[in-house]
């Protein structure tokens, strides 16, 4: 995953594009029309499906649904894979301090106070899990595109330019009252 | 079973701490736990400490899980330790890719206790 940070004051500029990520020889090929066009009805349904598996034996907590739309949500943290292959874009999980503490502490089986250093690291990891449950999910593209290693944003302050110009996936959750969203943008 | 000395390698120490966590859960008594972020580091620890079980990410800066089984083979002392891949890759090109590599199984993320006993268990009796 390429990133350019640009800062301005206090205001960070982050530009992603994916590329192949190891293992590079799964990564090749490209997507045929028809794969790129039809089927893509119920992705946004595997994508939620995904994410609360991930939650359910991760993390220890269900995942409540909110609306499609949903709210729109203030994020203190940013996660961010990058798929490359016969599917390319950014998978990103966006969520507030609190939500994410109580995630870390779920994942590690500790109070939230304990928990420290170890919140954007499990952050990257719930995504990058998401991530690699969504492909598994997705006839034809476990083997044909690769993940990157996880980007972990902290703060509100950002605006980020994905080169995924094509299709936008969205669900929005209640993590224990707090929301959360998961995103997938793909290339166009 | 007698206790074993394990390797936990990934670039995420949440990771680490939630495998070593499952092991334990799994019913594995533990006489040491290692850990290393990344396949070069546990290629070191691999040379210096006589091992029973190695569990390894795939994707991780510096060496990945593929490049370090490979280079573990060669290794006399360590070239029959049972290592487990636990990564987010499940692809069939992939679990193909691991074994090729070396790798004794293969654990997708997310993963239950229940699956890592399943997985690992079978392999120390072996």
């Amino acid at each position: 995953m390429d990133q350019t940070l640009k800062a301005e004051q206090a205001r960070v500029e982050i530009h992603l594009s994916a590329r192949a990520a190891s293992p590079g020889s799964l990564a090749a090929g490209r997507p045929s029309g028809e794969t790129r066009s039809q089927g893509r009805e119920g992705w946004r349904d595997v994508l939620a499906k995904a994410a609360c598996e991930v939650f359910e034996i991760m993390v220890g907590t269900s995942l409540g649904k909110v609306t499609e739309d949903g709210p729109h949500i203030v994020a203190d943290f940013t996660a961010m894979v990058g798929i490359a292959g016969s599917l390319c874009g950014v998978l990103s999980l966006r969520t507030s301090s609190e939500a994410a503490r109580r995630m870390a502490a779920g994942m590690l089986g500790i109070e939230e106070a304990g928990v420290g250093e170890n919140v954007q690291d499990a952050l990257g990891e719930v995504c990058n899990m998401i991530a690699g449950s969504f492909k598994s999910r997705i006839p034809g593209i476990a083997d044909t595109c690769a993940l990157s290693v996880p980007t972990v944003i902290s703060g509100k302050d950002y605006t980020l330019y994905s080169l995924a110009s094509g299709e936008h996936y969205e669900v929005i959750f209640s993590f224990e009252g707090k929301p959360l969203s998961v995103t997938l943008d793909l290339h166009g | 079973m007698k206790p074993v000395r394990v390797l936990i390698v990934d670039d995420s120490s949440v990771m680490r701490k939630i495998v070593g966590r499952s092991l334990r859960q799994a019913g594995l008594e533990m006489q040491e736990v290692l850990e290393a972020s990344n396949g070069s580091e546990a290629l070191t620890v691999a040379r210096e400490h006589p091992l029973d079980l190695i569990l390894t990410d795939i994707n991780m800066p510096m060496m990945d899980g593929l490049e370090f089984v490979r280079q573990l083979r060669r290794i006399e002392a360590a070239k029959d330790i049972p290592v487990i891949m636990v990564t987010t890759e499940a692809g069939e090109a992939h679990v193909v890719q691991a074994l090729s590599s070396g790798a004794s199984g293969y654990i997708r993320k997310p993963f239950t206790p229940d699956q890592i006993k399943e997985r690992v268990i079978p392999l120390l009796r072996g």
